[in-house]
C-alpha cells in the first residue's frame, strides 16, 4: 500500500470532505499506482482501491492521461484529472442524463423540422394524388428506403415512392394478404402501427429491383371518421430496423398525412356535388344559328364565383326557316343566390318555348311563375326572335325593363332600339311593347346588363362607363364579327373598371354576317365569296 | 437550307399573306381554307399554327403599332386566327396522349388569349392532356383548377408587362399548390428575366421550346413558398404600393399640369381628354410594374415603343417628356420612381442610345 503525502493526506484522506463528496474521484500516482479511492469511487469501481495498479483495475478508457469519457455500469462517464505534485486525482463525472438530453433534443429538433416540412408541404395541396405523392416523397426522405401511401377510395390508389421515382397504380392485391394492412385501412379495431416480419410479406410488396425486405412498418392514416388510407415503410437489410422513436415519428407524421388526404377527398367530392348544381347556372356554350353570328360573353363580379345574376340564352329554331329565341338577363342582386334565380328563369323560359312568338304573353306567364315562388327578387330582360331573310337577320325585340339594345350598322352609325316594359317579378301585371328591326350584313345588334354602363373607373377613377361611352365603343365596332365584337365591349368596360368590379357584366351580339358564301354556287374553292 | 426547306418557307409566306388578307377583312371561311388547304397540301399541323397562323398574329401587333390598322381590325385578325386554329384543331391528326397533363392558362387581366391557345394546341398535338383555361383567369379560379385535377405543370401565358404583379401572384398560388410553373410570353423578357424573378420554375421563349422542355419532364418542383416580398426585397420601401394605390390622383394631378402647361389641352374634346388620360394612366401602370420588378429598362423599353406608337401617328415623341417632368415632380420623395423616371426620359430623348 502506498502511502499519501502528508499534504496530500490533508486533501484526500479517509476524513476529508473529499473521500464523501458526492463524485466519485481516485487519486494515482506517476508510477500508475492507486493512492486512493473515495466512497463513490469504491462503489464505482469497486476494484480500484488504493495499491492496484490502475490498469488492472479500471477499464482501459479510465487510463489515460488527459480528460476521457466511456461506459461504466451502462452509464456514461466523463474522466477529468486534476495535477496533484507528482500523482493526479481523477473525478468521474456522470453525463449519462446531460448526454441522453442532448440526443434527445438533436431528435426532438429533427423530429419537428420533418414534420415542420410535412406539414407545409401537405397543406398546400387539396389534390388527392398530389397530397399522396407528397407523403410518399417525404416518408422516402425521412424515413424508409421505399415507402407505399395507399389512398382512399375505390379501387385503392396506390404511390409507391423509391429513390428511382413514384409509381401510380391502384391496389390490385387483395390487402389481407399483408398482415395489419387490412385494419389499417378499415381504420378498425384502431392499431397504431404495425412490425411485420419481413419473411411473412407477400412479394408483391417490395417494389422491383428493391432486393429482399429488412424491416416493415404498416401504419393506419386516420382520416376524417373514416380511415385515410395505410402508409407502409420499408427498409433494407443493410439499413438498421425501425427503432421506438422513429415509429413513433412515422405516426405523427401518418396523422398529418391521415388529415389532408381526407381534407383532399372531402374537397374533390364537394367540388364535384358544387359542379353538378351549377352545371345548369353557367353560362351556356351559344348554339350557332345558320346565317347568324352569335357570341356572348359573361363575366361574374366576383374572381371567386363563377356564377352570379346575369344570364343569357339562345333557343334554336325547330324549322330553318324558323324564328329562333334569344335571351338575355339580369336578377337583381349577384353571387350564387342571384345564380339560382337565373336557373329558374331560364328554365321556365325553355318551358314557355311554344309561346316564344308571343314575347308579351311569354313575359305575362314567367312573370306569374316568379310571383309564385318564394323570392323577392326581381329580373330585368330582352327577349328577341331571330331569323334569317336572305343575307338580313330579322330581330323582334321586346325589352322587360332592361337597358335598350344597341345596333351599330355596318357604316358605323349607332341605333338605340326603342323597346319598353316592366320588369318580371315585381308587380302583379307586365306591360311591353315589342320593335321589330332588320339587320343587313356586317350590322350588329348588341344586348348587354348594367354591369357594362355601370362599371366605374376610367383613367380618372370614378366615371360611369355609361351608355355614351358604349356607344362610342361601338361605333369604332363596325363590321366586327360578333366573337371579335363581345370581347372588345367586354374588355374595354373591364378595363375601365379596373380591379373594381361592383357588378356582374354579360353581353350578347347578334350579327348579320359580311361577305356571305353562296351556297347555290356550292364550291369550296377560294374566292366565291360577295361582299 | 435545303431545296425542299426553302419551297415550305415560301409556302408558308404565301399563306401566312393569304391568312393575313382574310384576318384583317374578317373572312372566317377564306381563313379555315388557307389553314386546312395547308394541311391538305401537307404542312404539319404544328408549322401551321406557330408558322401560318402565329406568323399572322405577329404581324397584326407590327401592323397596329404602325397604325396599318385599326383596333377594330386588331380585333377581328385575331377572332379570325381563332376560329382558324380552331379549324386547324378539329381537323389535325388525333395524337395519342403520351405525356403528362397540362394546365395552359393566360395571366389575370391578360387579353391576348391567342398565344396560350396556340400553345394549347401544339401540346395536344405532341401527345400531352391539356386544359386550356383561356384569357382573364382569376388566381382563385386557377387554384381551384390545380386543386381539382392537379396537372403536372402549368404554362403561364403573358403578354402585357403591367400584369407582371398579378403573374407573380398566380406563380406564388401554383407554388402553394406544389404545381411548377412554365412561364411564356412577351410580358416575362425577351431573356425570360421576369419569370425567374418571380420564381417561375422555368421559361420558355416560343411554343416550340415550351413543348420541348415540358416533353423531357415536368419542370422542378417548386419549393414550399416563403413570403412573396422575399424574392422582391425592394418592395420593402413601399414605392410600388404607394404609387400603384395612387395611381389615379398621380393621373389626375398629371393631367391638371400638362393643362397648365399646354392651354391647347383646356381645348380638348371629352374624347381627346380621355385619350390622354388613358395614356398617362399607361405611363403610370408601367412605372408602378418597373418599381415592383425593379427594372429601368422594362420603363424605358415601354416609352421607346410608345414613342415608336405615337410618332407613326404624327404625335412628336417630345410630347411624352412634360408627363414624365411632373410625375417625377409628384414623386420626388421616392428615390427608386426618381431613378425610373429619369431613365424613361433619357430613352425618348435619345432613342438609338436607350435601345441599346
Amino acid at each position: 500500500m502506498t502511502s499519501l503525502h502528508r499534504d496530500q493526506q490533508l486533501l484526500v484522506g479517509d476524513e476529508t470532505p473529499w473521500h464523501a463528496a458526492a463524485v466519485a474521484s481516485f487519486v494515482v500516482d506517476d508510477a500508475g499506482v492507486v493512492s486512493a479511492a473515495n466512497a463513490l469511487s469504491r462503489e464505482l469501481l469497486p476494484s480500484v482501491l488504493p495499491g492496484a495498479l490502475l490498469a488492472d483495475a479500471a477499464p482501459a478508457w479510465l487510463c489515460a492521461t488527459g480528460p476521457a469519457s466511456g461506459e461504466l455500469d451502462d452509464r456514461r462517464y466523463q474522466a477529468r484529472p486534476v495535477r496533484l505534485s507528482d500523482a493526479t486525482c481523477w473525478w468521474l463525472l456522470d453525463d449519462t442524463d446531460a448526454e441522453d438530453a442532448r440526443s434527445e433534443l438533436g431528435l426532438a429538433r429533427e423530429r419537428t423540422a420533418f414534420l415542420t416540412e410535412a406539414s407545409d408541404e401537405l397543406l398546400g395541396s387539396l389534390n388527392l394524388q398530389r397530397c399522396m405523392d407528397i407523403a410518399a416523397r417525404l416518408a422516402l426522405r425521412h424515413l424508409a428506403d421505399a415507402a407505399w401511401v395507399v389512398g382512399p377510395g375505390g379501387p385503392r390508389p396506390v404511390v409507391v415512392a423509391t429513390p428511382e421515382g413514384l409509381r401510380h397504380s391502384t391496389l390490385d392485391h387483395p390487402p389481407e394478404e399483408v398482415l395489419g394492412l387490412e385494419e389499417a385501412l378499415l381504420g378498425f379495431p384502431p392499431v397504431p402501427s404495425r412490425w411485420l416480419d419481413p419473411s411473412g410479406v407477400p412479394g408483391w410488396l417490395a417494389p422491383e429491383g428493391f432486393g429482399p425486405i429488412g424491416s416493415v412498418v404498416i401504419t393506419p392514416l386516420p382520416g376524417h371518421a373514416v380511415a385515410a388510407g395505410a402508409l407502409i415503410l420499408l427498409r433494407k437489410p443493410s439499413s438498421p430496423r425501425f427503432s421506438a422513436a422513429e415509429e413513433e415519428i412515422a405516426r405523427l407524421f401518418a396523422a398529418r398525412v391521415g388529415v389532408a388526404l381526407s381534407a383532399a377527398r372531402m374537397f374533390a367530392q364537394q367540388a364535384s356535388v358544387t359542379d353538378t348544381l351549377t352545371r345548369e347556372l353557367l353560362p351556356p356554350v351559344l348554339h350557332q344559328l345558320p346565317g347568324v353570328e352569335l357570341a356572348a360573353r359573361y363575366r361574374p363580379a366576383s374572381d371567386t364565383d363563377r356564377v352570379g345574376g346575369d344570364f343569357y340564352d339562345v333557343h334554336p329554331a325547330d324549322t330553318e326557316d324558323g324564328e329562333s329565341l334569344v335571351v338575355l338577363g339580369d336578377v337583381c342582386g349577384k353571387g350564387l343566390e342571384a345564380a339560382v334565380l337565373t336557373g329558374r328563369i331560364r328554365s321556365t323560359v325553355q318551358a314557355l318555348l311554344p309561346m316564344a312568338a308571343d314575347h308579351l304573353q311569354m313575359l305575362r306567364l314567367l312573370n306569374t311563375a316568379l310571383l309564385s315562388t318564394e323570392h323577392t327578387r326581381f329580373a330585368t330582360m330582352v327577349l328577341g326572335s331571330v331569323s334569317r331573310r336572305h343575307a338580313d337577320v330579322r330581330l323582334r325585340l321586346t325589352s322587360a325593363g332592361h337597358l335598350p339594345p344597341l345596333v351599330v350598322r355596318a357604316n358605323g352609325r349607332v341605333e338605340e332600339v326603342d323597346t319598353q316594359g316592366t320588369l318580371v317579378g315585381a308587380m302583379p301585371e307586365v306591360e311591353a311593347a315589342s320593335v321589330e328591326i332588320v339587320l343587313g350584313p356586317g350590322d350588329t345588334c348588341l344586348l348587354y346588363t348594367d354591369g357594362i354602363t355601370e362599371a366605374r373607373g376610367g383613367p380618372f377613377g370614378s366615371e360611369f362607363f355609361g351608355e355614351e361611352r358604349l356607344r362610342r365603343a361601338l361605333a369604332g365596332c363596325a363590321g366586327m364579327p360578333a366573337e371579335a365584337l363581345v370581347e372588345r365591349i367586354q374588355m374595354l368596360a373591364s378595363d375601365w373598371a379596373g380591379r373594381t368590379r361592383p357588378d356582374d357584366m354579360a353581353v350578347l351580339a347578334i350579327t348579320a354576317p359580311r361577305g356571305q358564301h353562296l351556297t347555290a354556287v356550292g364550291g369550296h374553292g377560294p374566292g366565291r365569296y360577295t361582299a | 437550307m435545303t431545296a425542299a426547306d426553302s419551297v415550305e418557307e415560301t409556302g408558308s409566306q404565301d399563306r401566312v399573306e393569304q391568312l393575313w388578307r382574310a384576318a384583317v377583312a374578317g373572312d372566317t371561311r377564306t381563313a379555315a381554307d388557307v389553314v386546312l388547304g395547308a394541311l391538305a397540301d401537307g404542312v404539319p399541323a404544328e408549322s401551321v399554327l406557330l408558322d401560318v397562323i402565329g406568323g399572322v398574329q405577329r404581324r397584326v401587333g407590327e401592323e397596329w403599332a404602325a397604325a396599318r390598322i385599326d383596333v377594330a381590325q386588331e380585333h377581328t385578325a385575331t377572332a379570325v386566327n381563332d376560329r382558324a386554329v380552331t379549324a386547324v384543331a378539329l381537323a389535325a391528326p388525333r395524337t395519342e396522349p403520351e405525356h403528362g397533363r397540362i394546365t395552359v392558362a393566360c395571366v389575370d387581366g391578360e387579353w391576348h388569349a391567342l398565344p396560350a391557345r396556340l400553345l394549347s394546341e401544339v401540346l395536344v398535338l405532341r401527345g400531352f392532356t391539356v386544359e386550356y383555361l383561356g384569357a382573364q383567369v382569376p388566381s382563385p379560379h386557377l387554384v381551384e383548377h390545380l386543386h381539382r385535377t392537379g396537372p403536372d405543370a402549368v404554362a403561364l401565358s403573358g403578354s402585357l408587362a403591367t400584369r407582371l404583379p398579378a403573374a407573380h401572384a398566380t406563380i406564388d398560388a401554383c407554388a402553394s399548390t406544389g404545381t411548377p410553373v412554365i412561364a411564356g410570353g412577351a410580358a416575362f423578357g425577351v431573356d425570360g428575366r421576369y419569370a425567374r424573378l418571380l420564381g417561375a420554375q422555368a421559361w420558355a421563349p416560343d411554343a416550340r421550346t415550351a413543348a420541348g422542355l415540358l416533353a423531357a419532364g415536368p419542370p422542378g418542383l417548386p419549393g414550399v413558398p416563403g413570403q412573396p416580398a422575399d424574392r422582391l426585397p425592394h418592395l420593402a420601401d413601399q414605392e410600388y404600393t404607394m404609387v400603384a394605390r395612387t395611381q389615379r390622383e398621380l393621373v389626375k394631378a398629371v393631367y391638371a399640369g400638362l393643362e397648365d402647361r399646354l392651354p391647347a389641352m383646356r381645348s380638348y374634346t371629352e374624347d381627346q381628354r380621355e385619350r390622354t388620360a388613358e395614356d398617362l394612366a399607361h405611363i403610370v401602370e408601367f412605372l408602378a410594374t418597373a418599381l415592383y420588378v425593379d427594372t429601368d429598362a422594362l420603363f424605358a423599353d415601354f416609352l421607346g415603343w410608345t414613342a415608336g406608337v405615337l410618332s407613326v401617328r404624327g404625335v412628336p415623341a417630345r410630347t411624352l417628356v412634360p408627363a414624365l417632368d411632373l410625375l417625377a415632380g409628384e414623386l420626388r420623395d421616392f428615390p427608386r420612381a426618381r431613378r425610373i423616371l429619369d431613365h424613361g426620359r433619357a430613352a425618348v430623348l435619345e432613342p438609338a442610345t436607350a435601345a441599346s
